[in-house]
């Protein structure tokens, strides 16, 4: 298991650097001049601004300046917010997108599984019809929708109650974290249930699970033990890189919602041509992807003693 | 299959119950997780929501901000947002005050004169942590400006002192540059040229002061947080949480703090979504929001106090003159101008009141020499004739040598209210005059690059004034201007220009815009839209708020709470 | 003992079958005709193909069963909600108005006698009233609900400087309905002063005969004489933001939108099933090798590269690269499905019937085609399911900045997109589109699902 997690982490590290470097080529490759604004600026101006950011000198050599500087952890200064360093940018704002993405996950884990787990036991029943219909619906809607009806929802419950039950935008307190994670968890939550459904049909129908039930098993360990816990395994295999897509992805739930987290620098910064915030951040999130993806191969080895780690 | 539905045995029966226990350990689970989290978040200090937009207990008002501000050192801003903040917590030698007159700020006496001016500092002007605010600051904070080190974009604004040009093209030391302290208190400076307008110059952002002592003690830290920072202003800012929470609170220490009857701003919401704010507005968390098309029908049946003004800047679409292009040709020019229908694009397209159909370079807003520019001298009238616009499309062809005039590309950026207006353009031209219009939607950088370099036939752009005059307009195509996007170039406008930057006689100078704006039009160097305006909801007991065309905007050092509206 | 005594040789004669009792009366099924009937029989299945057909047979015939131009605005009934046609007085084209300037007589806090210059239409509300001394200049407001008894005034529509200047002339989005106009007068600061003096206005909607014709409502000036009425053009399902009829847009959008939504799926599940069960069953240094890549492309920014792959395609400004969008989308949404599908392999590897087949000298590809990915089926579906709204979507947002369809050219995802802004006043532009989206995963996921259970071997021989 120990050298499992050694080769993983090292192969990790080398993903990692194929991800940055790719980054680095596709970012310089794209056209637009990150020190452009609005106002034009005199060549003179432009020539004291790329020495400012070490624009001037060859792509290699910024390449390596990139490289040595991330070995050290350091990823550089941002060039919209300019006083400020990249990586206090990502360790400012990735907590409270880690704290909202987990929350999402959570919603969306144990949503799935229990609403996946209650459609397959009410196949095509009133209840499957029911839940799998918001289902559809819910994805059939742009994101945008859903973030906005939720304020749009809790705008109205503050008016009909007279005073405010729960803030519609903002971070800090624990009643932020409620609505804006659950929105944001939907997404994922619809994925799951259809996902638990199906993988509950399949598992239901197994050859095991009859073997259990004709040998007498007492239900409640036969669903818990056998029934769910295979049912299950799609659903972490998907969780890994959801975890790391919600935390960096929430892009229009942070927007809504006014949270300062990550997702927003990630899709400012491609837009601004912020070179080292999109370095910093696709660095992050990289690593993170691949941290996620093996402990959730750690697990599947855990939850399913079949499946042989090499 | 005859059996039991499958839900009714008691397989599934008790499936269903350890389904609804997982749901309430799930439950369970969640809501641990976020007090944990919330709990862990606030040992590293996280920053707790707003109150309600109005706190007469506290004198606190709360509003939105669009997006965290990227650069709070006063010689390197651009933005918006920046300087906003700015003109809160610093203060420049002059101010605007609320009917946009130039008014005393640290300096209370002036003298503008054709080779330079001198300002007289007043005594109890004070820095937040006591100090006095000298001629000094501003020598420090102006050298710095120009210095080509600091890589000031807006360093241009400047070069009407003396030698600054020469300063930030690296051929002389800063020191040379043409402003000295005579004393604490006596700032003197050089013109390189004369200039009529210095006074409203001189409450632009860049030209606010630094303190050099406390520069050099922060070094490259100096703005990247509240604590970097000290004011001079009517407030200070003591809350700066990155990208979540800005506190400006009334500043103790400014010379004229019994004027200011607010005690904070707060603003704990960073958002540019147009829809959070208004539900924010609506919940009673803060104290005004913008408003857009679509909420305006909402907003009436909220019986909401609405505002409107006039922002100041002008829309437009630019033309290409490069070489190879067909939009170099007068008369396909002219053929789109007599098509352009401001009045149609926004009565019926953007339909926000304040939005004004322009009709020329300058806007309604500029002053003339005592009244409204354009009252003063009206543009030549332009009324769209199809029929004649048709005619002009025949010359053009004729003199381009073509059977059609090929597809125009119409460059724009990826905005909403930009995608709507393109496609409004492609189908009027082509409704009109048969012309193929592709729309070329560009990210914001790209299309600066594409801008640069002349890789589009239209482009749709904007100008918003950087001081109150109409030169901000003006200068904008003459041929050495680095804004001059299609490279329009035209010795009689750049001989007008030249005029109005040296003369001193404002005679002379509205004259020389005049016969600017003549030329734009008869030449249909571009095609005017509109000029901007915003139409906003505020909380009917806060008064006194600014908002203006120039200057900080809008501005809340004047504004005062009323318990009965 | 009674029994043995009772046979006879005639009980050990040899049986003769004198009827059949297992008789093949049918033909055999193999498997694929065994689907098939289950699937024909799987009514909600049938009803979702048929509605699939009939999507597609909108996209392909809609356009030419409903001939109005997607492109072409109509921007009198900008934003309009479905309803039936409205017609429009002809009247004489509005002169010019330099409006009204009078010497103030009175004094006062509030203008008097404020009406009409003359009739109110659509095109022009214009305004006169009695000015007061004292004022520096009246500020006009529109509401579309009655301003009393709490000074609502609703839209300031703009002002007027000068106490003299008594008139204001309205063209705003002025639409066929009840204006309540307030002119408030502002005194020697500029400030408005409390009082307001309300007129209640019934617009018309109206035209001229020239913007008859020129907006191609009639084909000539000479038939149109002023008090006739005219029809406007029709738009079943109302028109969106820029006057543009929905129904055609929807049609024309349909074509785009199904066949990004279908195709692409479709593309990089196929990739995904392909590269994921030989990374799962492979195993070692392959399945290492192969995930670390998947992963490289997933944690790839987005936006970044799809911006590179507009430039790699050479899409020219402003035109519909349709073909690059999509080689770009299942060249960057393929790792999910194949994580996913390897995960599965990984798990039916275990299982007793493939050592089996193994055994029995089953090659890989038979293993995998035959008997692992038919049971990694039922996640490939939900995939699937939801990859088509997603698809969709991510065209939209590329369309939005530049790649993919340039516009005018609708789809249902951009089409959602813009119907967002107006989702509250106008909630039509949002709804349709997003209705028909629904409608199409619902039948391509019921089907999905019906396939899948006519595909499932387990239930092979049940109904």
């Amino acid at each position: 298991m120990l050298i499992y997690t050694l080769k993983r982490v090292v192969q990790g590290i080398v993903t990692v650097w194929f991800i940055a470097t790719a980054t680095f080529v596709a970012m310089h490759a794209v056209p637009g001049d990150p020190l452009a604004d609005q106002r034009a600026t005199t060549e003179q101006i432009r020539r004291n601004l790329q020495a400012r950011y070490g624009l001037d000198r060859p792509l290699i050599e910024q390449y390596g300046i990139f490289i040595g500087n991330t070995l050290k952890g350091d990823f550089g200064i941002s060039f919209t917010q300019e006083n400020r360093r990249v990586n206090d940018i990502i360790f400012e704002s990735f907590p409270v997108s880690a704290t909202l993405g987990v929350l999402a996950v959570v919603f969306a884990a144990f949503g799935g599984v229990v609403w996946g787990a209650l459609t397959a036991i009410y196949r095509n029943r009133l209840p499957d019809h029911i839940i799998t219909f918001l289902v559809i619906l819910g994805i059939s809607v742009p994101s945008f929708v859903v973030a906005a009806l939720g304020q749009l929802a809790l705008v109205d419950i503050n008016a009909w109650l007279g005073f405010s039950l729960l803030p519609i935008a903002g971070w800090g307190s624990v009643r932020h974290m409620i609505v804006p994670s659950m929105v944001l968890g939907l997404g994922t939550m619809a994925y799951l249930t259809r996902l638990m459904r199906s993988s509950m049909l399949e598992i239901t129908g197994s050859d095991f699970i009859r073997t259990a039930r004709a040998k007498g098993l007492p239900p409640t360990r036969i669903f818990l033990k056998h029934q769910l816990r295979n049912a299950i395994l799609p659903v972490v295999t998907v969780l890994g890189p959801a975890i790391a897509a919600i935390t960096t992805g929430g892009f229009v739930v942070e927007l809504v919602f006014a949270i300062p987290g990550l997702g927003r620098s990630f899709v400012q910064s491609v837009q601004q041509l912020d070179y080292t915030v999109i370095m910093g951040t696709t660095v992050f999130y990289g690593a993170f992807l691949v941290f996620m993806v093996i402990v959730v191969d750690l697990l599947y080895g855990l939850i399913d003693p079949r499946v042989r780690l090499e | 299959m005859s059996k039991q539905p499958e839900y009714r045995d008691p397989m599934s029966r008790t499936a269903v119950r350890q389904l609804v226990w997982l749901g309430a350990a799930g439950t369970g689970a969640f809501i641990a997780l976020m007090v944990a989290l919330a709990w862990a978040s606030s040992l590293t200090g996280g920053s707790a929501g707003g109150g309600a937009g109005i706190d007469f207990e506290t004198k606190t008002i709360t509003i939105v901000i669009e997006d965290e501000p990227p650069q709070l050192d006063s010689t390197r801003v651009t933005d918006t947002i920046s300087f906003r903040i700015l003109g809160h917590v610093m203060e420049g030698l002059l101010k605007y005050d609320a009917s946009n007159q130039v008014v005393p700020g640290v300096a209370d006496r002036w003298e503008i004169r054709p080779e330079g001016a001198t300002f007289w500092l007043r005594e109890d002007a004070r820095w937040s942590d006591g100090k006095p605010v000298t001629a000094h600051d501003f020598v420090f904070a102006w050298r710095k400006v120009v210095d080509p080190v600091n890589a000031s974009q807006y360093a241009f604004i400047l070069y009407y002192v003396k030698n600054a040009e020469a300063i930030n093209t690296k051929k002389i030391p800063p020191d040379q540059l043409g402003v000295r302290a005579l004393s604490d208190r006596v700032l003197e400076v050089e013109f390189e040229r004369p200039v009529a307008f210095f006074d409203k110059l001189v409450t632009f952002g860049l030209y606010f002061p630094i303190r050099e002592d406390f520069y050099a003690s922060r070094g490259d830290r100096y703005a990247a947080d509240a604590g970097d920072l000290i004011f001079n202003g009517p407030f200070m800012m003591t809350r700066w949480v990155h990208g979540a929470h800005v506190r400006l609170e009334k500043n103790p220490r400014y010379w004229d703090r019994d004027a200011i009857r607010l005690n904070a701003i707060d603003m704990p919401y960073v958002t540019a979504d147009a829809t959070a704010v208004i539900n924010l507005f609506k919940d009673g968390s803060v104290a005004s929001a913008g408003l857009g098309n679509e909420q305006l029908d909402e907003a009436m049946k909220l019986r909401w106090n609405l505002g409107r003004y006039d922002d100041g800047s002008l829309w437009y679409l630019d033309f290409n003159f490069r070489p190879d292009r067909v939009t170099r040709n007068l008369h396909l020019r002219k053929a789109l101008q007599l098509v352009n229908d401001p009045g149609e694009l926004v009565n019926k397209v953007i339909a926000i009141p304040g939005f004004r159909p322009a009709a020329s370079l300058f806007p309604s807003w500029l002053t003339g020499i005592s009244g409204p520019f354009r009252q003063e001298y009206p543009p030549p009238a332009v009324t769209p004739d199809v029929a004649k616009a048709r005619e002009h499309l025949e010359i053009a062809k004729r003199e381009l040598g073509l059977t059609d005039i090929p597809p125009l590309v119409l460059l724009t950026d990826d905005s909403p209210t930009a995608n709507k207006q393109a496609e409004y353009f492609q189908s009027l031209f082509r409704r009109t005059l048969g012309l193929e219009i592709r729309i070329d939607k560009q990210i914001f950088k790209q299309r600066l690059q594409k801008t640069t370099d002349g890789d589009f036939d239209i482009v749709s752009a904007g100008w918003g004034p950087d001081y109150a005059d109409p030169l901000t307009y003006g200068d904008l195509y003459a041929s050495w201007n680095g804004n001059n996007r299609g490279l329009y170039s035209n010795p009689a406008l750049d001989a007008q220009v030249r005029i109005a930057q040296n003369s001193l006689d404002p005679q002379v100078r509205m004259k020389a815009f005049a016969e600017i704006q003549r030329i734009m039009i008869e030449d249909a160097v571009h095609l005017p839209n509109y000029e901007r305006g915003r139409v906003f909801v505020q909380d009917p007991r806060l008064k006194g708020v600014v908002r203006r065309a120039v200057g900080t905007d809008p501005d809340y050092t004047n504004a005062y709470l009323v318990e009965n509206p | 003992m009674n029994a043995v005594e009772r046979f006879t040789p005639l009980d050990f004669e040899p049986a003769v079958i004198e009827r059949q009792v297992h008789a093949i009366s049918r033909p055999s099924l193999s498997y694929w005709q065994d689907a098939g009937r289950r699937l024909r029989s799987n009514w909600r299945a049938s009803a979702s193909l048929a509605i699939i057909v009939g999507l597609v047979a909108f996209a392909i015939a809609g356009p030419w069963v409903w001939r109005v131009d997607p492109a072409a605005q109509d921007i009198d009934q900008i934003s309009q909600a479905p309803s039936l046609p409205s017609t429009a007085l002809i009247v004489e084209p509005s002169a010019p108005w330099a409006g009204v300037t009078t010497e103030p007589i009175r004094a006062g806090q509030a203008v008097t006698n404020l009406h009409l210059a003359e009739s109110a239409t659509t095109q022009t509300v214009r305004l006169a009233w009695e000015p007061v001394l004292g004022a520096t200049g009246y500020v006009i407001y529109r509401s579309i609900y009655d301003p009393a008894p709490d000074r609502a005034l609703g839209l300031p529509l703009g002002d007027v400087l000068g106490a003299q200047r008594a008139s204001y002339e309205d063209r705003l989005d002025l639409d066929p309905t009840r204006y309540w106009y307030s002119i408030v007068v502002l005194d020697a600061s500029r400030a408005e002063h409390d009082e307001y003096t309300t007129l209640v206005v019934d617009a018309v909607r109206a035209v001229s005969p020239e913007e008859a014709v020129a907006r191609g409502w009639a084909s000539d000036t000479a038939a149109l004489g002023v008090g006739d009425r005219i029809t406007l053009p029709f738009h079943p399902l109302g028109t969106d933001y820029l006057g543009r009829d929905m129904l055609a847009r929807l049609g024309y959008g349909a074509r785009v939108s199904l066949f990004i939504g279908v195709v692409a799926p479709l593309l990089f599940v196929v990739i995904g099933i392909v590269y994921g069960s030989i990374a799962g069953f492979v195993g070692g240094r392959v399945d290492q090798l192969l995930m670390r890549f998947a992963e490289f492309v997933i944690a790839l920014p987005f936006l970044l590269f799809m911006i590179l792959f507009k430039i790699a395609f050479g899409v020219g400004p402003g035109e519909s690269g349709v073909f690059p969008m999509l080689v770009a989308l299942v060249i960057l949404d393929w790792p999910p499905t194949a994580r996913l599908v390897r995960g599965q392999i990984l798990q039916i590897r275990q299982e007793g019937y493939v050592s089996a087949s193994q055994l029995l000298g089953a090659k890989t590809g038979y293993l995998l085609f035959r008997h692992m990915i038919p049971n990694t089926l039922g996640v490939i579906l939900v995939t699937l399911t939801f990859a088509v709204p997603s698809a969709i979507f991510t065209e939209a947002f590329l369309s939005f900045i530049g790649m993919g369809v340039a516009p005018p050219t609708p789809s249902w995802g951009s089409m959602a997109n813009e119907g967002i802004r107006t989702m509250l006043s106008h909630p039509h532009e949002l709804i349709f589109p997003a209705v028909f989206i629904s409608v199409a995963v619902l039948a391509f996921n019921v089907l999905g699902d019906g396939l899948r259970d006519a595909l499932d071997v387990r239930m092979r021989g049940r109904e």
